[in-house]
Order: structure tokens, then sequence, then C-alpha cells
């Protein structure tokens, strides 16, 4: 059962995000980046799976220079070789262009048994380039799962929607995305941060995939960033400390704002 | 004038919230084409006609509602290309996300998500607004190619009503192979606790650690608002209440008009979820939480006494 595992590289969700003044493009240098959280999930499932039985985990992202920290931290959970795709042509890609990088990337890696994901980037939050990823593909797509069984030829999960609980059942080759319900993502051990350091870590330019410039980057988005405005924080209204009143209190405030 | 696709978000033919406010955008866009998938057209037809779908393109085979996401963008597809719509407008939950990414590839067009406003723009197609970081950022976009693909977060527009001819035509369609990779084998429905929807209500109450896994308290006064439940991450992996309640950065974000967080600290993951809300309200016993630097009003003290006196007061005021 050979993975490969998508991972991002996402600006720090706690630090101040924002965009760049010159492109509105999301600012990944001013501010420290990461292995995106949600992707470390699918990493640790992957991981799983494998080590139930054969086979191997490859990570692999699109991003610039500093996206290998991400690949780092992947390799040192367990992975066992890394891609890094960097182009400075991609910077400014949409949704759609990513999701051709990667195709091109996972097929030049040899489309594996599973291509795993996390649910949704930290930064841009679309939740789609998996389901793009699996069109372009030509894969059956198994997203949002919170459990997973994968069995030779099959995998099935359960997704939790908001109207019913579904179980899903796809056959192998598939794209499946997972939840942060699904695992408890392992820290990595002193032994496997040494162990990273010697893992094979390749790294692709688009002409390595043959992968044209003009269908990528800013200029080849489908959608434009028009205008971008930080929203003022909020400011602090009235805070009250219970003395056997706070609930007829905060009664009153409900009532004069018109909620009751 | 141009047809607007709008996907239609319901439950066996009972339209929800997202459907009607869809509708009133499409309304500025040009003329609505609901696109019903599944059973239970007849419970909606009036729904639709009422917030003005002018048509109403039935799907009815089960080969699309078996399979998960695949062959609803194969039949949105079919529909771009027959009736060369404005723009097409689909409801920003899990699979609406996915349909929409998959036509976006199919139809080579552009994809915004989880837009909360959309307008008309200046010389024809469509500017949308969205809030992005965690709500720290308001960015307006558009789509230069193709159909514009718009996904949007619910509470996005109030419904209006407007009468349309909900003209009805029954779709066929040959799903391909390839779209029915994913079957769906079972499904458990979610029992109905009658509170509003969480992404779509306009009040909503949460419990977080501070609950304790008690959750009567911060339910009661939600009934006694009308208002829908939410719960912290803490309190879902505590296993409290479920994944689907979840406000946070990987859970639900919410924007109703009223939050109130019960016993929630207000890390950045839950405030990733709700720091738009209109009006936020916190109750926690400790006066130190990141919470307070949000709200509008908070209280300092136990949820335990706070809530029922709270709920008491309410109950009161309705009569």
């Amino acid at each position: 059962m050979n993975i490969v595992v998508c991972v991002k590289y996402v600006p720090d969700a706690q630090s101040d995000r924002t965009f760049n003044d010159s492109d509105n493009t999301t600012d990944r240098v001013g501010v420290d980046g990461l292995l995106s959280e949600l992707d470390e999930y699918a990493v640790e499932e992957a991981l799983k799976i494998v080590e139930a039985g054969e086979g191997e985990v490859t990570v692999l992202t699109v991003g610039p220079d500093q996206a290998a920290d991400a690949l780092k931290k992947a390799l040192q959970m367990g992975a066992h070789q890394a891609v890094h795709v960097n182009d400075p042509a991609i910077h400014g890609s949409d949704s759609v262009a990513t999701s051709l990088v990667l195709a091109e990337a996972v097929k030049k890696i040899g489309t594996p048994d599973l291509v795993m994901t996390g649910m949704a980037s930290t930064d841009g939050t679309m939740s789609v380039v998996p389901a793009m990823l699996a069109e372009r593909l030509g894969l059956p797509q198994v997203t949002f799962a919170s459990e997973l069984t994968v069995d030779g030829s099959t995998v099935t999960i359960r997704r939790d929607g908001d109207a019913a609980s579904e179980t899903i059942v796809a056959s192998l080759p598939a794209l499946v995305s997972v939840t942060d319900q699904i695992n408890e993502p392992r820290y990595p051990s002193f032994k496997g941060i040494m162990a990273a350091k010697k893992k094979p870590v390749q790294t692709w330019s688009l002409s390595d995939l043959g992968v044209d410039p003009s269908l990528v980057g800013l200029e080849a988005a489908w959608t434009k960033v028009e205008s971008f405005t930080k929203r003022p924080p909020r400011e602090q209204g009235q805070i009250v400390t219970d003395e056997g009143d706070g609930g007829a209190r905060l009664a009153e405030f409900l009532s004069a704002q018109k909620f009751v | 004038m141009a047809e607007v696709l709008v996907l239609v978000d319901h439950a066996n033919g009972t339209v929800r919230k997202t459907t009607a406010e869809l509708l009133t955008i499409a309304r500025r866009l040009g003329e609505p084409s609901a696109v019903f998938v599944g059973d239970g057209f007849d419970a909606a037809k009036e729904a639709l006609a009422r917030y003005g779908a002018e048509k109403v393109y039935r799907v009815e085979s089960p080969d699309v509602t078996g399979h998960l996401v695949a062959p609803q963008a194969e039949v949105l597809a079919q529909l771009v290309a027959s009736a060369s719509p404005a723009a097409v407008l689909i409801p920003s939950n899990s699979a609406g996300k996915e349909i929409a990414a998959r036509l976006a590839i199919k139809t080579e067009s552009g994809l915004i998500t989880d837009a909360v406003d959309v307008q008309a723009g200046e010389g024809g197609g469509v500017r949308t607004t969205q809030s992005v970081f965690a709500g720290s950022y308001s960015v307006t976009a558009t789509v230069t190619k193709g159909t514009p693909i718009i996904t949007v977060k619910p509470n996005s527009a109030a419904p209006e009503e407007a009468a349309g001819a909900a003209a009805d035509e029954v779709v066929s369609i040959e799903v391909s192979q390839a779209a029915k990779g994913a079957k769906i084998t079972e499904s458990k429905p979610k029992e109905a606790t009658g509170r509003p929807e969480l992404t779509e209500a306009a009040i909503v109450v949460s419990g977080g650690r501070g609950t304790g896994g008690d959750f009567s308290k911060v339910e009661e006064f939600a009934d006694s608002l009308g208002a829908a439940v939410g719960a912290s991450r803490a309190a879902v992996d505590a296993g409290w209440y479920p994944h689907t309640s979840q406000v946070g950065q990987t859970g639900k974000q919410v924007s109703p008009q009223l939050y109130v967080a019960c016993g929630i600290s207000g890390a950045i993951q839950h405030r990733a979820g709700m720091q738009t809300s209109k009006t936020i309200v916190a109750v926690n016993k400790d006066e130190e939480a990141p919470i307070f630097e949000l709200v509008d009003f908070g209280v300092v003290g136990d949820l335990f006494t706070v809530l029922p006196q709270a709920t008491e007061k309410v109950q009161a005021a309705k009569g």
C-alpha cells in the first residue's frame, strides 16, 4: 500500500496573517509558517495504514523554499520520502492551478493506491483542492473521513455530515481527505527527528513536471482578489461580575438589544 | 436575461433557508433556475416558487443520489453547457464545495468559496466578499474565466419573497462510470433536535470545557432564546457533544446575530469560528479568559448559576 500525502506550508494561524500590498496574495514570507495543522492528521493516518501492512508514505508539497519545513515535520513523524515542487512561476496560483501542479507531481511519483489530504488548509480554507485533484487524476474521492479502513482493494470511511452519518466505500486507487476527528497525530520522536535528516527529498520545477508556466501563477488564475481590508478589532463592551444577579443582567442586555 | 443556477439544499423536499438566501442573491444576477436533485420535488416546489425560482431542473436518478458528489458535478456541468448561466450558486457546506470544485475543473471556470456577499459587478460579472484569516480581513474578488461558480455561506442574504414560476423540467443524465466510484452504502440520519441548524441560526449558544460535560444549562438557555447549540473543540474532543456542533476553525464557522459562549476560554481555534458574529456575549468563571476581549457583554461567573437565572428571566419576558 503506497500512499502519497499532499501537505501545505501555511502562515501560522496564531500570528498576524496578512496580504502583500503589491499583488494581493497571501504574505507567506513575513509571517512564520509551518505544516498546516490539519495535514498532520492525514500524515498520521497514512503512517498508521502503512505500519499495519507494507508500503511507503511519500509527502508532497507545492510551495516556496520555506515549504521544505512542512516536509521536514512529516518526515520526522515517519514519512519515508518527500517531494517538493518549487518554482517561482507558481506564486499567486489559485486552487485550480495548485491542483494541476499536484496532479502532475502525483503522476510523476507514480499514482499510488491512496492519495491523502487534510480536510482544508488553515489559510485558504477552501476545502476544494482534494476534489479538484480527484477530478484531475480520475479518482473516486472519499472525503471528510472521521474513520477509515482499508482492505486491499477498497477503502471504507465514515463521514459525519449535518443531516446524517454516512458510510462510503470506494475501490482503490482513491483520494481520501481526513478530518481532525480521525486520530491523534504523533509527536516526532528523537529517533524520528534524527532519521528524517537522511530521508530523500526531491525538488522539482515546473519543467520537471512538463507543466506549461502559463497555466499557473497569478496571471493565469481564474479568480482575482480585488481588494483586502483589515477589519477593525472588536471593542470590548461591558463586563460584569456575578454577585447573584449575573443572569438577570445578561437577560437585561439581551432585552435591550432586542434579542428577547 | 441570463439564468443563474442555484443548487437546492434540501432534505427530502424540505428546502433549507440557505436555498431561499441563494435564490434571493440569484435574482440580483439574472433569472434564478433551481437545480433540484433527489426526491421530494412536490414538497419543495412551493418554497422554490416563493423565493423566485423561474425554472427548476429536476434530477431524480438514483445514480446521482447514491454516490458522493461527482454525479452532481456532472449534472451541473451539463446544465452549464446547455443553459450558459451568468453564475452557479452553491451552498457552502462540505458537499457543496466539492461539487463546486469538480464543476470548476469540468467547465474551466473560476471558483470562489465561502462568499458572505455576492453582487453584480460593474460592467457584468459577479463581485464577491469573503471574510478570511479567522475574520480578521475582508476580501473582494471576481471570477476572471468561465462561468462564475460561487459557494455562499449561510446568513449571507436576507431571503426576499418574489413569486417565480418554478416551471420544472426533468433533466436526464447519464452518470459516467468514473463518477460512480464512491458509493454511499449506509446513511444514519442525525436525530432531529428541534433546534435551528447551527450555521443558519440567528442565535447560537455554545458550551465549552466549563460545562464539565453537562450541557443542560446551555441547552435550556438556548431553548429559551430559540437558539442553536454549539460546542467548543474541547467539548467535542471530550465526547460531550457531536463534531457537527463544533464551532471553530476545524468545525463550523458561524456568523449569527447573537453568539453566547459559555465556559469557553476563547482560543484562536474557537474565535476563528465565531468572531464575525454581530453581537458576542460570554459567561466564564475566569476573568482573564481571552473570549472577554471580543464581547459586547460579558459575565464573570459560574454558568451553572448565571445561565439558569438568565433563562428564567428570558422566559418571563417572553410570557
